[in-house]
Order: structure tokens, then C-alpha cells, then sequence
């Protein structure tokens, strides 16, 4: 994907270019994008002043953002001590496998990202998986093959 | 003018220093290793450590970080600060084994082990290099990037920066990257040659003369001088003593 200088200004401007508001031009670009392309943080670093190191540092520190194209759909897995005592290592391990990528990798065909979290604070309903915002509760090993079909049919 | 104690020392600090600067102005050395004058304080190598206040309430606070505050009482050189230093050096040798710098500071403060996994990463995360490139040189290319055990010091996208004017500063300040330590290698990880050799490299202080002599551990003058045609094994038992002692 082309990065166009006024897709990133326009994101710019609409924060008045105000230096504190970098996370949230980098939320904004990485909305339009789906992932941080480095050029576009050159943009950012030439428009705001701001040195490009540290807009690499925040963009790096923060696992919300990312550096490398990501997939369509973003799957999620859980894997913080209730949802790890729950099995979610094996959940995970069957994502893998399943989309044939490790995790926090994106499969060839830029569908699915596999990414792990370390407590989503929803231990109750462990293991948990998220794809694109909807929650799975009480997944299974079983319920992967289901997860995954139901977001592939939803190609965007 | 501030007054403090530092050591049972009264002594009196020019507002905003810190409690390193003024424990320097009286002569009453603290080790440190990310601190450099003319770059910012970091508080990051935590050599500086010293023990504020007194009793069950005493804390270790980074003292090149923190500024003179009026009636504080300072000691430098107490065994819980001993040994959280060497904690350090243990911790910054396990990562940059090779560093000369550090391998001097564990020979100074009887580091003779690491119980840690050797990573040999030549970084200590101490951002001398950092500083240097943003505070002196007026260069912003390297920087800390990513978080916890993934952090790293490097250019935007680890690619050459537009930035750099290749000056070597960040090399010039590094205390792992530059310093080989001419030391055995790969044995034991510390070379201790500091500590076995005659003359060695390291100050030694005459318990007599010594600040800290009524104040505790000072990690330097406790340690006996190994005798001259002491072999290392000879220096490892003595030491064994004087752990047991």
C-alpha cells in the first residue's frame, strides 16, 4: 500500500500539531494502514519536529502498534496464569497449527495475525481468545477450527 | 545552603545538587557507571545506590538522581548497599562479560561469581550512548527501542540513520561495547585478575586512612592485600576466610 503524504498530514492536522498528541496520530495512521509503515512515521517526524527515534521508541514500546503490515483479522490468545492453568498453551499451539504461522507472525496470505496477551483481566471465562473484538470464552481446543471458519467467511 | 548528613558527616550542600555532587564536593567516593558529568543523570546502573534515612525505615535511593533535601541523613557504604551493588555488578556482568569497565568493578567490589546465564550482549541498557548522541553531539539517531527483555538501543528501523555523523561518540562512552578485558575468558566469566595480580590495577586503601572505617563496609579496605607470590587458588581461600569470618 502506498503511503500518501496528505492521508498523514490530514491525520496530523486533526491534532492541531500538537507534539503530545503522537499516540494518537499513530492510532490514527495505523487505523488507515493497518500497521505503521516507515515512511509515514518519516512524515510524522519531518511535520511534527519531533526526532525520529523517539516516535520509533513509542511506536515500538506500545504492543498496540505495529511496525510490520498486519492481517485482515486479528486473532488474540490469552495466555496469562488463569487462562495458562485453563489450557491456553494448547489453544495457542492449535491456532498455530492451524494457520500454519507462530505466534505473532501473519500468514502468507495477510489474512490472520496471531498474536498472545498476558491477562485480558476476564479470568472468569478463561481461556479466552479474541478475533477482531469478539470475545471467545471457555474456547477449547475443539472451538478453533469453528473461530477461525466463521471469521474467514467474513472476508472483508 | 543545605544541611545533611552523609556518613555522620555534617555537611552542607548549594540547593539543587544532588546527594552524588555533594558527596564528591567532600571527597566521599561513590561508584557509578552510567553517571557522566555533562550528560543528564540516568539512575539506571543503580552503582550509586545509597541508604537514606535510618532504622527499619532506611530505603536505597540512586543518589545521582536524587537532589539534597534538608536534615537527610546519607550512609554510602553500609552492607545492605554493599551488597545490592554487587548484586548489580553480578546482574551488568552476566550481560557484558567482555566489558573491561565492569570486570574492574567486580574485581573492586569481591564480585568473584555469576550465578546468572551468561548472555553476552555487550549492552547494559546503561543509554550513556544515547545521551551523549542527544546531549552532546546534538544528534538525535540512536535510541531505546521496544520493551522489558526485548529493549534494545539502536537507529530508527536498525537501518543508518540520517542523522548520524558517524562522530563515535556513542562508541567513545560505551563501558561494555569498547573496553575488551584483556582477562582470561569464557572460564569463569570474571577474571579477577585485578584481585591476584601484583601490582594491580585497583586503589587500595590503608584501613587506617580509610573514610569508612567506623561507618562499615566500605568493600575496599576490608579485603586483605593478597600476598605477592600468591597464586589465585591461595587468593580463593583466602577470600573463603574471609567470607567465613
Amino acid at each position: 500500500m502506498e503511503v500518501e503524504e496528505l492521508k498523514i498530514k490530514s491525520c496530523i492536522t486533526k491534532y492541531n500539531y500538537e507534539k503530545k498528541a503522537l499516540i494518537s496520530i499513530l492510532q490514527d495512521i495505523q487505523e488507515e494502514y493497518n500497521y505503521l509503515p516507515q515512511e509515514a512515521l518519516n512524515i510524522v517526524s519531518k511535520t511534527l519536529g519531533i526526532p525520529l527515534i523517539d516516535i520509533v521508541g513509542v511506536a515500538t514500546f506500545y504492543r498496540a502498534f505495529s511496525l510490520e503490515p498486519r492481517g485482515k483479522h486479528l486473532v488474540t490468545v490469552c495466555v496469562g496464569t488463569a487462562c495458562h492453568i485453563r489450557g491456553a498453551p494448547n489453544i495457542l499451539e492449535e491456532f498455530e497449527r492451524k494457520l500454519n504461522v507462530k505466534a505473532g507472525k501473519t500468514t502468507g496470505d495477510g489474512q490472520f495475525s496471531l498474536e498472545t496477551v498476558a491477562c485480558l483481566g476476564c479470568c472468569a471465562i478463561g481461556p479466552v481468545v479474541i478475533v477482531d473484538g469478539n470475545y471467545y470464552a471457555q474456547t477449547s481446543i475443539r472451538k478453533v477450527d469453528a473461530i477461525l471458519k466463521k471469521h474467514r467467511k467474513k472476508k472483508k | 545552603m543545605i544541611n545533611l548528613k552523609i556518613n555522620g558527616l555534617e555537611v552542607k550542600a548549594e540547593e539543587g545538587w544532588t546527594i552524588l555532587e555533594t558527596a564528591k564536593f567532600y571527597g566521599l567516593e561513590i561508584p557509578t557507571l552510567c553517571y557522566k558529568e555533562g550528560l543528564s543523570a540516568y539512575g539506571g546502573c543503580r552503582l550509586c545506590l545509597v541508604e537514606i534515612g535510618e532504622g527499619p525505615k532506611a530505603k536505597l535511593a540512586s543518589s545521582c538522581t536524587y537532589p539534597v533535601e534538608e536534615g537527610l541523613v546519607v550512609r554510602t557504604d553500609t552492607r545492605r548497599v554493599i551488597e545490592t551493588r554487587r548484586m548489580m555488578i553480578e546482574l551488568m556482568l552476566s550481560l557484558a562479560p567482555n566489558s573491561k569497565t565492569i570486570q574492574d568493578l567486580a574485581s573492586k567490589f569481591g564480585v568473584t561469581k555469576v550465578r546468572f546465564k551468561v548472555r553476552n550482549e555487550e549492552c547494559i541498557l546503561c543509554g550513556l550512548c544515547v545521551r551523549m548522541c542527544a546531549e552532546q553531539m546534538g544528534g538525535r539517531a540512536i535510541g531505546f527501542q521496544n520493551r522489558g527483555h526485548k529493549r534494545k538501543i539502536s537507529t530508527p528501523f536498525d537501518i543508518k540513520s540520517e542523522e548520524c555523523r558517524l562522530c563515535g561518540g556513542c562508541m567513545y562512552i560505551c563501558p561494555a561495547c569498547q573496553l575488551k578485558c584483556q582477562g582470561p575468558e569464557a572460564d569463569t566469566t570474571v577474571c579477577n585478575a585485578c584481585l591476584t595480580m601484583d601490582p594491580t590495577c585497583l586503589d587500595y586503601y590503608d584501613e587506617l586512612q580509610c573514610w569508612m572505617y567506623n561507618v562499615g563496609r566500605c568493600g575496599t579496605c576490608v579485603r586483605e592485600k593478597p600476598e605477592k607470590s600468591d597464586s589465585k587458588e591461595q587468593a580463593q581461600k583466602s577470600k573463603e576466610k574471609q567470607k567465613n569470618a
